[in-house]
């Protein structure tokens, strides 16, 4: 018997609590529960990341994923929240329907993950072989248009143009959406 | 069959197909919740777990400890999952906006509701 590995040991870990909070999202019925659970499967899932050695994605997770998304959701679960929980059940036909198609998808998805043997893992001996290498600087050349891993490649500086300046538009359309609307309830008093 | 390596499992490193395998959970989860759940900000859950599922994949595909050859994505896994997240929040801005505009017109969140467009 050998030794445990412990990256192999931490990946069960976060693996089994992102699927487990994942799964109490699902049957969770009460929504300040849900954005609990969810808070605690993105985190897992960074967890996740950062053994896969993607450390600044990782560190992204968390600072805009959990630290912003879900800040966002759960203002809007406490926005929308009526003045008693009203809790919306969902109907057992549909449980059985979604648990049957789901279950189906799981498995075909699982056999042709396990299917091919490039996927099943390298040797250990290989893994320890490996030089860490920190991913931040390649990360930052390669979204500044200059790739340090292999220059053949071309570098990301126009979709990461693109995608600042969709963000950037989504937050302005968003913040004239959610504005207060006066104008109606005083065109209904007049 | 499936021949999974139960026996290994802790002392031999985990691969891509245990990363997808995960990945493919998150998915699943996330589809049945935009399916199932009746409440617009549990839809948009879903979403986010959806969107989660497809980032550890990104990841995965492109990690060196997983998959040590040439094929692998390399840098540009990590660059995708990184779009991902942003693309993520614009996604959870607008929605929300779209749900409290719905909230205000309404009096609800129910998206059973939102039936203006009925044939």
């Amino acid at each position: 018997m050998d030794a445990i590995y412990w990256p192999s040991f931490f990946f069960f870990l976060f693996s089994g609590l992102a699927c487990a909070f994942a799964v109490a999202v699902l049957l969770s019925s009460n929504i300040v529960r849900m954005a609990f659970y969810l808070v605690l499967s993105l985190g897992a899932t960074a967890g996740l990341m950062f053994l896969a050695g993607a450390e600044f994605v990782g560190a992204m997770q968390l600072l805009i994923y959990v630290g912003g998304t879900l800040v966002l959701l759960i203002f809007g679960v406490m926005l929308t929240s009526q003045e008693r929980f009203v809790v919306m059940k969902t109907w057992a036909g549909d449980w059985v329907k979604a648990f049957l198609a789901g279950g189906a998808l799981l498995f075909i998805l699982t056999y042709a993950a396990f299917s091919i043997p490039e996927w099943r893992g390298i040797e250990r001996a290989e893994a320890d072989a490996i030089v860490a290498q920190p991913s931040v600087t390649p990360i930052a050349m390669g979204l500044l248009g200059a790739r340090t891993d292999d220059p053949s490649r071309s570098g990301y500086l126009l979709p990461f143009e693109i995608v600042s300046v969709h963000l950037l538009v989504v937050l302005i359309g968003a913040a004239y959406l959610a504005r207060a609307k006066r104008s109606r309830s005083n065109i209904e008093k007049i | 069959m499936f021949n999974l390596p139960l026996a290994n499992m802790l002392t031999e490193p985990v691969g891509v197909a245990h990363y997808v395998t995960v990945g493919a959970i998150l998915f699943i989860c996330g589809a049945l919740c935009m399916a199932t759940k009746r409440n617009a900000l549990g839809v948009l859950m879903g979403v986010e777990l959806v969107l989660n599922g497809a980032n550890l994949n990104f990841v995965a595909f492109g990690s060196q400890y997983l998959r040590n050859d040439a094929n692998s994505l390399g840098l540009d896994g990590q660059l995708m999952a990184l779009f991902v997240i942003v693309l993520a929040a614009a996604e959870a801005a607008v929605a929300l906006a779209i749900a409290l505009n719905f909230y205000n017109n309404h009096d609800s969140i129910d998206v059973d509701r939102a039936d203006q467009l009925r044939g």
